[in-house]
């Protein structure tokens, strides 16, 4: 239903930064789709595009068949949910959801029915005469997404939505837009540097990096198979070194890695998965020190220093009562399937 | 599909531009306009009737003027009195702008109106409630026989009395908009309280502060009525020295040379106040000014408002005082007799009652203020649009802003008589309407309501006005439902400023205005300027009711204000 097609943002003239490079991008009907990337990698910037407040210096922007080009912000029936959600300071809750609604010229017994069940939909009914100043951080969070929601937008686009909120609010709230969105069956391109919310929220995941996409596919896709070493970064990954691959083995630092079969051939970087990094004595395997220890709920990030203190560090998962100490010496072994060849 | 992509999205793109560009114009037109055939047009007319013979410019009267050391002693005078006077105004109201910003105290809204009354009393009832309170025979003689009337302190003070409300209003209104938790980071990240409000504070109020002491400087180097009447033969600015020259000396190319030195000299003061100003232009966080006011709490913030209030009693309340007192006090005791003797035709400086004056100020103040809010909103609109775009408009936009300034610079004098010398003929006779004060008038009212309006206009958050385009508002809809509401407050300020000043303009209206309308400022005078005890007693009691009226609007203003800080 949304399709970027070519699409480059320079801020500051020709000569100058570039926020989007040649973005393509296709949303279909009903599909929840994420960018994820660290900032500065041009995924506001994506959203404003589509949102008509910013102009592109190239490419075209469809939403259904139509090219947006030339259509002012206030027509092109998209809704957009801000950072810090700017939502009015002067006007109270009810006239905050309505906003659109009145801009769309919505009769007044309409709106009012609106907006009580749009704030019954976000879990704040009667809210409605409540000012914006009282309230919490979540609340004006549900405030904001009424609001977009309210003009029933074609395209709904969230820009970092549950950014400043606390952690357990936030992985609730996500469970809630995912069944809402589902419900509503709302198109959604959002934008995040989470990518624990990108997985939990999106049908599909865009990883941007530097005004490009680095990686577009399922949550599980991306999780599974990060493209390069960029993304597999980003997604909290650490276990990344460079090696030659040869049959199912690669040559690195730490040492020969077993690789699935039909790995691509020749050099890259490979990505371990912490899982896929198992401790044996220290007689055994690659030889590290253990520098420090996290503790993470269901298990132990156990992290590595080898004994040749010039190759990268490693980060192990283990259960808790085989954690060994700080300052322990260990053995190190990797299982080829959780080993991935990067692009 | 063709391939015309890219194409087609620099052309929207450039289409924008053009929209854009052509709607900020168009906001221009109304003010361009304004000033050019009501401000342009009179000034220029009147410096080439002074300058020029025939078809040939008389340059040389501009070097003959400039090398005069009697004229260069008035020049040096006018500057640095201006600074002066200008730097003392900033020492005393600065403190009075925190206290009036950030502290609550019982009758915060009454002493708001009583310390903006002096900016709207005539220049002349200035100067001589200043000589009643400091000049022979004044009270601080008879009390302990200081006279101040032949020293220079006596201008600077009243000068400090004028534009106390100008300091305290501008700055104090965007102070108290300012989050105070802004102070709190930066002590938290160690900095004592004085560094903090000096590190934090201090630079998002520079440009409120540089344009209130822009504005206070524009009003003393320009200053008339205040010198005229405690200058004596000592102290002339360039102003009195431009009336003189026309009206007393008829030396129509003396005062048009010296209206062209002043005019440069304040070109060049608002060219260094643009470039200040831009460097320094940053969006700010604002709050509801109600929540950041708070009662003072221990020893100092206590003793700081004491100081307020005192400055604010002897300051400005005693020469008030003092005004009210000498309308009350004729030579047979305490009474209304000089009230009573407004009501009449017998004393034959008017052609009606005096007291006719006070329904036709207002009647010319309220058309004054509205044709300064709307020029000067329309303005102040373009103004802040230009700073979403670049290029060659958005260069001249801010040319105009510095342009918008001028007016205040200008000698009244001159506008006056050049009203008086333009507008008197076919397309725009406006010699007999009524409408030709109320035009002069707005001149003066216009800065204020830019100078007020933009700083608020410019911190409005852009992404506010980004979220209520995305629901579908137009840039029309965007300004009324986002910029508006944000800034009425701050509209309401201006109008108030605007009302004020034209209520109290009396430079140009003194020229313009009809001997059968006159304005309370030029009733004022003219009984001031005539002998006797009965024409000074009724100078007093005109200009206690002026001060009665400009109070109560004032406060009916700051009912108003409060009403809508709910909203806010």
């Amino acid at each position: 239903m949304l399709r970027l097609d070519g699409v480059s943002v320079r801020f500051g003239g020709p000569a100058g930064q570039t926020a989007l490079d040649a973005v393509d991008l296709d949303v279909a009907e009903h599909e929840t789709v994420c960018v994820l990337g660290p900032s500065g990698s041009g995924k506001s910037t994506l959203l404003r595009v589509v949102a008509g407040l910013q102009a592109t210096d190239r490419g075209r922007v469809l939403l259904g068949d139509r090219d947006l080009a030339g259509v002012p912000a206030h027509r092109r029936g998209v809704g957009l949910m801000f950072q810090d959600h700017q939502l009015f300071p002067q006007r109270d809750v009810g006239a905050n959801v309505a906003f659109g609604l009145r801009m769309h010229h919505v009769p007044r017994a309409e709106q009012d029915a609106r907006v009580r069940e749009l704030l019954e939909l976000v879990g704040l009914p009667g809210a409605a005469r409540r000012a914006v100043a009282s309230l919490s951080g979540g609340e004006q969070q549900r405030v904001a997404l009424a609001r977009a929601l309210a003009p029933r937008p074609r395209l709904l686009m969230l820009d970092e939505p549950l950014g400043q909120l606390d952690r357990s609010l936030r992985e609730r709230l996500v469970v809630e837009l995912r069944e809402l969105f589902g419900e509503l069956g709302t198109t959604v391109l959002a934008v995040t540097h989470d990518q624990g919310e990108a997985f939990a929220l999106a049908d599909r995941v865009v990883v941007m990096r530097d005004g490009r996409i680095a990686q577009s596919g399922t949550p599980l896709d991306v999780w599974q198979r990060p493209a390069d070493a960029f993304v597999a970064r980003f997604l909290g990954f650490d276990n990344v070194v460079p090696g030659t691959v040869s049959g199912e083995a690669a040559d690195t630092v730490w040492g020969k890695l077993p690789v699935p079969p039909g790995s691509a051939q020749g050099h890259h970087d490979l990505l371990v998965r912490p899982a896929g990094v198992r401790l044996v004595p220290a007689t055994d395997g690659l030889t590290c020190t253990v520098t420090a220890r996290t503790f993470r709920g269901t298990h132990v990030a156990v992290h590595l220093q080898p004994e040749d203190t010039s190759a990268p560090r490693l980060e192990a998962a283990c259960a808790l009562r085989d954690a060994p100490e700080t300052g322990d010496r260990v053995g190190v072994a990797f299982d080829g399937a959780d080993v991935v060849v990067l692009g | 599909m063709a391939v015309a992509g890219p194409e087609v999205a620099e052309g929207a793109r450039l289409r924008k531009d053009v929209r854009g560009s052509a709607l900020r114009l168009g906001l221009l037109v109304v003010p361009v306009a304004f000033f050019a055939v009501f401000f342009a047009y009179p000034v220029a007319a009147i410096v080439a009737r002074g300058l020029k013979v025939g078809d040939t410019w008389r340059l040389g009267r501009l070097a003959d003027v400039l090398a005069d050391p009697d004229l260069q002693h008035v020049l040096w005078f006018t500057t640095w009195q201006a600074l002066a006077s200008t730097g003392l105004t900033l020492l005393v109201a600065l403190p009075g702008a925190y206290v009036f910003a950030r502290f609550d105290f019982p009758g915060k809204q009454l002493l708001r109106a009583v310390v903006t009354v002096p900016f709207v009393l005539p220049t002349v009832v200035v100067g001589t409630a200043f000589l009643a309170l400091l000049g022979r025979g004044g009270v601080l003689d008879a009390l302990w026989g200081l006279r101040l009337d032949t020293t220079v302190w006596a201008i600077l003070l009243a000068h400090v009395f004028f534009n106390y409300a100008v300091v305290v209003r501008t700055v104090g209104g965007l102070w108290a908009q300012l989050d105070p938790r802004q102070e709190e980071a930066a002590r938290m990240l160690g900095a004592s309280r004085f560094a903090a409000w000096r590190k934090v504070t201090l630079p998002a109020l520079g440009p409120a502060v540089a344009g209130a002491a822009l504005m206070v400087f524009l009003f003393t180097f320009t200053s008339f009525g205040v010198v005229q009447i405690l200058g004596g033969p000592t102290f002339t600015t360039l102003e009195a020295e431009i009336y003189r020259q026309t009206a007393q000396l008829l030396a129509l190319d003396t005062a048009a040379a010296l209206t062209l030195v002043q005019f440069a000299a304040v070109g060049a003061i608002l060219a260094v106040h643009a470039w200040t100003v831009r460097r320094r232009e940053s969006a700010l966080k604002l709050v509801d000014a109600a929540q950041t006011a708070r009662r003072p709490q221990g020893t100092v913030q206590w003793a700081l408002l004491g100081g307020v209030l005192l400055t604010v009693l002897l300051l400005i309340l005693v020469p008030l005082g003092v005004l009210v007192e000498r309308s009350l006090h004729p030579s047979a005791g305490y009474g209304l007799d000089y009230f009573r003797a407004l009501t009449s035709v017998d004393s034959g400086a008017f052609l009606v009652p005096p007291i006719e004056a006070i329904a036709n100020s207002l009647e010319y103040a309220l058309a004054a203020t509205a044709i300064a809010v709307t020029v000067g909103g329309l303005a102040a609109v373009a103004l802040t649009r230009s700073r979403r775009g670049g290029g060659a408009v958005g260069r001249i936009v801010r040319g105009f802003d510095a342009l918008l300034m001028l007016p205040l610079g200008v000698s009244a004098v001159t506008v006056g008589f050049g009203f008086l010398i333009t507008l008197d003929e076919p397309p725009l006779d406006l010699r007999s309407s009524w409408i030709l004060v109320p035009l002069a008038q707005a001149l003066v009212g216009v800065p204020f309501v830019v100078r007020t309006m933009l700083p608020v206009l410019r911190a409005v958050d852009e992404r506010l006005r980004e979220a209520a385009t995305v629901l579908g508002a137009s840039p029309w809809r965007v300004w009324r439902e986002v910029d508006l509401p944000l800034v009425r407050r701050a509209l309401l300020v201006a109008a108030g400023f605007a009302f004020a000043v034209s209520l109290g303009e009396f430079g140009a209206t003194v020229f313009i205005a009809r001997p059968d309308q006159p304005t309370l400022p030029v009733a004022v005078a003219t009984l001031l300027g005539r002998a006797g005890e009965l024409n000074y007693g009724q100078a007093m009691a005109l200009s206690t009711l002026l001060m009665l009226v400009c109070a109560v609007s004032l406060l009916l203003l700051e009912r108003i204000r409060t009403d809508r800080t709910g909203e806010f």
